[in-house]
């Protein structure tokens, strides 16, 4: 599942992680204004009265973003309900107004859980809606925050929708946390709440890391850090972040709760803001914006329109294949389920189904491949009528002009070969090649691979390719037994 | 009347609030708040029991405008706001720190 093998906590620790992701909601606009939401745009060219807080500017919440929101919510297995915002109050240059409107004691959505592809399932404590801030580039002193000479600021992402997703700390191993933004990723995409990019920052994960002696179920002082910018980042940060707690452990020492900011390049986190003065945002109910309450013909209208979700889709290949769930997770990633669904319920086998379109439909259009086409190749393929090689040129063929796969093989020349056939073939060539059979049949390792290579690379030259690899080994291995 | 806040309580506030208050200020706001809590204490001995909580004084819930595009300002009018722009850019003193 993971392109590196995990490093496993030292013996005796225990991994315990929460994650915090911020969604950029893809609307045309910002939460509260009608400023479009781009902030590729010239700096400062997508602002207006609301984004930076002029005196009299009055904000007015966007109906997309409630609505995304709460489909994110239920998408979540959230309960949606009653919400207010609130001020969060702070001074940085990032929000002209001083403040971050947010949701603070009554969120839209709470309670939900988001189930990963193994089963596990991680609960999530809250979904609530967020302006997001200014960028801010720090001018002179190498760019950075501490030597700049001054700052400069751009509020084109002042305003623009979040949802912030904030999962319990049930998360226990690096895999698990990879898994479920890659899960909340696919859900964003399938609900079309989000592009839900995280190299450019439409979804960024924060992860509060924490360890604790196994058998253990106290919570132990967690760090958050911050600046991930990829999946594999986010496993990398954690298994630093892991280890550093525990040589702290290790010398009688103990981690600050802090906010801390990986760094990709250098394969570690340094320290940022320390928690130790507790926040104090003085939080208050947001005056100028009266509160959500959603009625339950409203809530019953999104679960009416939400698509089946990944792993619901995954599902409902899971009892009639044997294949990996990696394959089944790709091929609902690309979309091709339905596809791959249909054929099987046309008859195709359902392993070689999800085999072939993982391996060889990997292209962005595929429409011209029907279900009763690709039932009807697989099964071709699976009654032996057909090769490997040559069930991969039908399907291509398939995917590029359409068509009757048996029409396809025949126009290729794709007859299939007996194995009686393939019997003379091969003893024709034993006679022709005695010097290199005998090779074959008494030589050491090295030889008999070298010369069942030689034998194949015959046959399938006399064949057009058309012979299946399997069928030949299987002569070749039963001729030299005698 | 000190139990209801204090002046640490003032000093406290008014940091977080980047305030800067003269010790006279210091008093003479201890004791106003110390006034506005005592009203907030009057109100709070009435029985409200039968009134559910209200998270505003306005009747109405689902204000909300739909999701069209309004042109923005012009950027050269909006940086004349500033103090300082540069580059098209607001410009503000180094900022200590990280956001918090
Ligand atoms: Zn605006």
């Amino acid at each position: 599942m993971t392109e590196t093998a995990e490093k496993a906590l030292p013996d005796g620790w225990e991994l315990v992680v929460g994650l915090e992701v911020h969604v950029e909601l893809a609307t045309v606009t910002k939460l509260f204004c009608g400023c479009a939401n781009e902030f590729t745009s010239d700096p400062n060219t997508n602002v207006c009265p609301v984004c930076v807080g002029l005196p009299g500017s009055l904000p007015v919440i966007n109906a997309a973003a409630v609505e995304f929101a709460m489909r994110l919510g239920r998408a979540l297995g959230c309960e949606v309900r009653p919400s207010v915002m609130a001020r969060k109050n702070y001074f940085y240059p990032d929000m002209a107004k001083d403040y971050q409107t947010t949701q603070y004691d009554q969120p839209t959505s709470i309670d939900g859980e988001l189930m990963l592809g193994d089963g596990a399932v991680v609960g999530i404590e809250r979904a609530h809606i967020e302006e997001d801030a200014g960028k801010t580039t720090h001018i002179g002193g190498g760019g950075r925050i501490n030597d700049a000479e001054y700052s400069l600021v751009d509020y084109n992402r002042a305003g623009v929708p979040l949802v912030e997703v904030v999962s319990r700390p049930d998360i226990r191993t690096i895999d698990h946390a990879k898994a479920y933004v890659s899960e909340l990723r696919d859900i964003l995409l399938a609900t079309e709440v989000s592009d839900a990019k995280m190299e450019e920052g439409s979804m960024r994960v924060d992860a509060n890391v924490s360890v604790r002696p196994v058998g253990s179920d106290e919570l132990r002082t967690r760090c958050e850090i911050k600046n991930i910018n990829s999946i594999r980042s986010l496993g990398r940060a954690i298994e630093y972040e892991a280890l550093r707690h525990i040589d702290l452990y290790g010398s009688g020492e103990a981690p600050r709760q802090e906010t801390r900011h990986w760094d990709e390049a250098g394969g570690r986190s340094t320290p940022g803001r320390s928690k130790e003065d507790a926040d104090d945002y003085r939080y208050f109910q947001e005056p100028d914006l009266v509160p959500l309450r959603p009625s339950a013909d409203v809530v019953a209208a999104i679960d009416a329109t939400l698509p089946v979700l990944p792993a619901a889709r995954r599902a409902r290949f899971a009892a009639r294949c044997t294949v990996s769930a990696a394959t089944i997770a790709t091929v609902v990633e690309r979309g091709q389920d339905n596809l791959a669904l249909a054929a099987i319920e046309a008859g195709a086998d359902a392993d070689k189904v999800l085999t072939r379109i993982e391996n060889d439909l990997a292209i962005d259009d595929w429409s011209l491949v029907s279900v009763e086409g690709l039932a009807a190749l697989i099964s071709m393929e699976t009654a032996g009528e057909l090769t490997a090689t040559q069930t991969k040129q039908v399907l291509a063929q398939l995917a590029s002009q359409g068509g009757d796969p048996k029409a396809i093989a025949t126009e290729l020349g794709f007859e299939a070969m007996e194995s009686d056939e393939l019997d003379v073939l091969v003893d024709q060539l034993v006679a022709d090649n005695p010097a290199e059979w005998d090779r074959f049949t008494s030589g050491d390792d090295g030889d008999r691979k070298k010369m069942q290579g030689f034998f194949t690379g015959r046959i399938m030259a006399a064949t057009r390719g058309q012979a299946d690899g399997r069928a030949v080994a299987e002569i070749l291995g039963r001729k030299a037994r005698g | 009347m000190s139990e209801r806040i204090t002046r640490d309580d003032v000093v406290h506030v008014a940091r977080l609030a980047r305030l800067q208050l003269s010790e006279a200020e210091i008093d003479r706001f201890t004791e106003q708040l110390g006034d506005v809590l005592d009203h907030a204490e009057d109100v709070e001995s009435l029985d409200v029991g039968d009134i559910p909580p209200t998270a505003h004084p306005l009747p109405l819930v689902n204000v909300t405008r739909p999701d069209e595009l309004v042109e923005s300002l012009d950027r050269f009018e909006l940086l004349a706001q500033a103090p300082f722009a540069e580059d098209g850019h607001f410009r503000v003193p180094p900022v200590l720190g990280e956001q918090p």
